[in-house]
């Protein structure tokens, strides 16, 4: 399935990335390329295949329902682009 | 003999026969880093912070409190989190981040007394097998081809051009591959004793190839991730880069175990790695996949191939052939899942608590003009693809498709184990390429990842070493593959073959 320049807008909509309209015709070739060279997966037979989503066996492990870190706002807001009295400011986000 | 010239193993000795001290040794390479600028392996030297903490490393060795590493300087991949060092992940979104923690890989080298000398070059967000996608400028590989003249001047102008762009014609600067360039071409100058890393995909193991060092990336859940800026979650592995086989056996048992504060770091005892570099490896089965040959691959590769079979059946090993039959679906199917884990890893880069922020008009233009000024075309190309692989109508086709692929993939080794002990391939499918060469064609870049990305979909560990100069002279690498969790068996097959091949080439200096 081809991709055409409407999806690439949506999908860079979706990624949250602003695309120059001058770079969707050239993205959406890029793009094609890629998935066309990722189309011969479907040679591979799968059937009755479970999908892979870890390579570690193991279930995921508990821990305590405690604080291990924190207490520390002046820290955690450090690298903010704009931050008053340890609270991250942040636009409007409710019109 | 220059202090910078020894390797890790040599330099602690050294340091524990009190032949010299932890501030000599660390002066000795920040030195040879000032000088190496224009071989762009450092984005941020660090040389106050290594001078201090060389000479508490002194003063605790004095105190008859030495660690394991205790006083040898290192370089980190600034894909680490270093706490209260700048750490960019190689980007423009976190060009100006200061982490205010550092990650377990790195505090476990310091808990053991390493010192750091700086942060090293990568591609960004570790996207990339030349390291040309940096925000601070590709890595210059220390070796050059036979007869071409990158010279130390082309080098810096190189270096200090703004937007990095390639002058006309090939200046015959070679890339030292990716995305872990900065770090195997510190080793490979040596700018460093040892280097962090991480692996995606091939990230440790090509650049190792392509700079004539040795690099490991161990079994997924060995290094913790915590405090390593993600890409891949599922694939992300840390692991060092060194000058020989015991030197990356040293530095992996300092960097691995388990962090309860990675969920997929496995609880499982690390051995003391350096004991099986060495031991005799008579009576393995060594297998030889016959899918790892692709079109094009240069004759001098498939020689260094068999040259080490030869080698390995000298030193009592029982070869055999094995079939790995998805090998050729694993890039494709690495071309979705990472993609698809990076669109959601890097979807926590909107500009509010941490790093860039762009203006405007309303939230959704702010995350849209953040990510767009933020991200490099690379690290977008990724983010869309995975967004296009996850999005409705879409999920099936793609992104459960390659998970069963993956599963197809892991299955084919879980076959060769039961026919071999550890698997020899050659690591990358050509040596370093120039600068350039490969830049415009996504695909053709992608491929150098061909014989190592496998290992990281099915979770295994891979050692690349360096064991001969093609016709250029420029190093080649093997790659051993082990079993899950048997890294001792790697390292001994490695040992066998670097005792064999006696590589002992080094970059001429040029920078």
């Amino acid at each position: 399935m081809a991709i055409d320049a409407a999806t690439v807008r949506k999908v860079a909509r979706l990624a949250r990335i602003a695309e120059p309209e001058e770079r969707i015709e050239a993205l959406a070739n890029e793009l094609n390329g890629i998935m066309t060279w990722i189309e011969q997966l479907a040679e591979v037979d799968t059937d009755g295949c479970e999908p892979l989503t870890s390579v570690v066996a193991a279930g995921l492990p508990l821990r305590d329902d405690v604080v291990t870190m924190g207490g520390d706002p002046a820290r955690v807001t450090s690298n903010a682009p704009k931050s008053v009295n340890n609270f991250f400011v942040v636009p409007k986000v409710v019109e | 003999m220059s202090l910078t010239k020894l390797t890790l193993a040599s330099a602690l000795e050294g340091l524990a026969k009190r032949e010299f001290t932890s501030v000599e040794l660390t002066q000795a390479h920040i030195e040879a880093v000032e000088a190496a600028r224009g071989l762009n392996a450092y984005i941020l030297e660090t040389p106050d912070k290594a001078l201090d903490m060389a000479a508490k490393s002194d003063a605790r060795r004095a105190l008859g409190e030495a660690g394991p590493l205790e006083g040898a300087p290192l370089g980190v991949k600034d894909l680490f989190c270093t706490d209260g060092v700048r750490t960019t992940a190689c980007s423009k979104i976190l060009e100006n981040f200061v982490p205010t923690y550092e990650s377990t890989v790195t505090s476990q080298l310091w808990r053991d007394g390493a010192v750091m000398l700086g942060k090293l070059n990568l591609d960004q967000f570790a996207m990339g097998s030349s390291n040309e996608t940096s925000y601070f400028g590709p890595v210059a590989n220390p070796w050059r081809r036979a007869g071409e003249n990158a010279n130390s001047s082309a080098a810096m102008t190189y270096a200090k051009t703004s937007n990095w762009a390639l002058p006309e014609g090939r200046h015959g600067i070679l890339t030292p591959g990716g995305s872990s360039g900065g770090s195997a071409a510190a080793v490979a100058a040596d700018l460093c004793l040892g280097a962090t890393a991480t692996d995606t995909g091939g990230s440790i193991r090509q650049p190792a190839a392509f700079t004539g060092t040795v690099g490991i990336k161990p079994t997924y859940g060995r290094c913790s991730r915590w405090g390593v800026v993600a890409f891949a979650s599922s694939l992300d592995q840390a692991g060092p880069i060194a000058k020989t086989v015991e030197d990356a056996a040293l530095l992996l048992t300092s960097m691995s175990g388990h962090d309860p504060k990675d969920s997929t770091s496995l609880d499982i005892p690390v051995p003391d790695f350096t004991q099986f570099v060495g031991k005799s490896v008579k009576g393995l089965k060594i297998g030889i996949p016959k899918e790892y040959r692709v079109d094009n691959m240069p004759a001098e590769i498939e020689k260094l191939w068999q040259d080490g079979i030869a080698w390995l059946k000298e030193a009592g090993c029982e070869i055999v052939d094995i079939s790995l039959p998805h090998t050729k679906y694993a890039l494709p199917a690495y071309y979705i899942v990472a993609p698809a884990e990076a669109s959601s890893n890097l979807a926590r880069y909107d500009g509010m608590r941490y790093g860039l922020r762009e203006d405007g008009a309303n939230l959704t233009e702010i995350y849209e003009h953040t990510r767009a000024a933020g991200f490099g075309d690379e690290v977008k190309r990724r983010i869309l693809i995975g967004t296009y692989v996850l999005s409705a109508g879409y999920y099936d086709a793609y992104y459960l498709k390659a998970l069963k692929v993956r599963r197809r993939i892991a299955e084919d080794f879980d076959n060769a184990w039961a026919k071999c002990d550890a698997i020899l391939t050659p690591t990358a499918p050509s040596a370093a390429f120039g600068l350039g060469e490969n830049s415009n064609d996504p695909i053709a870049m992608y491929l150098n990842d061909v014989f190592t990305v496998t290992t990281n979909l099915a979770g295994l560990p891979g050692l690349s070493l360096p064991a001969g100069l093609d016709a250029n002279g420029l190093p080649l690498g093997l790659q051993i593959i082990g079993k899950p969790l048997d890294e001792a068996t790697v390292f001994s097959v490695a040992g066998a073959v670097e005792k064999a091949a006696g590589f002992t080439a080094k970059a001429e200096k040029w920078w």
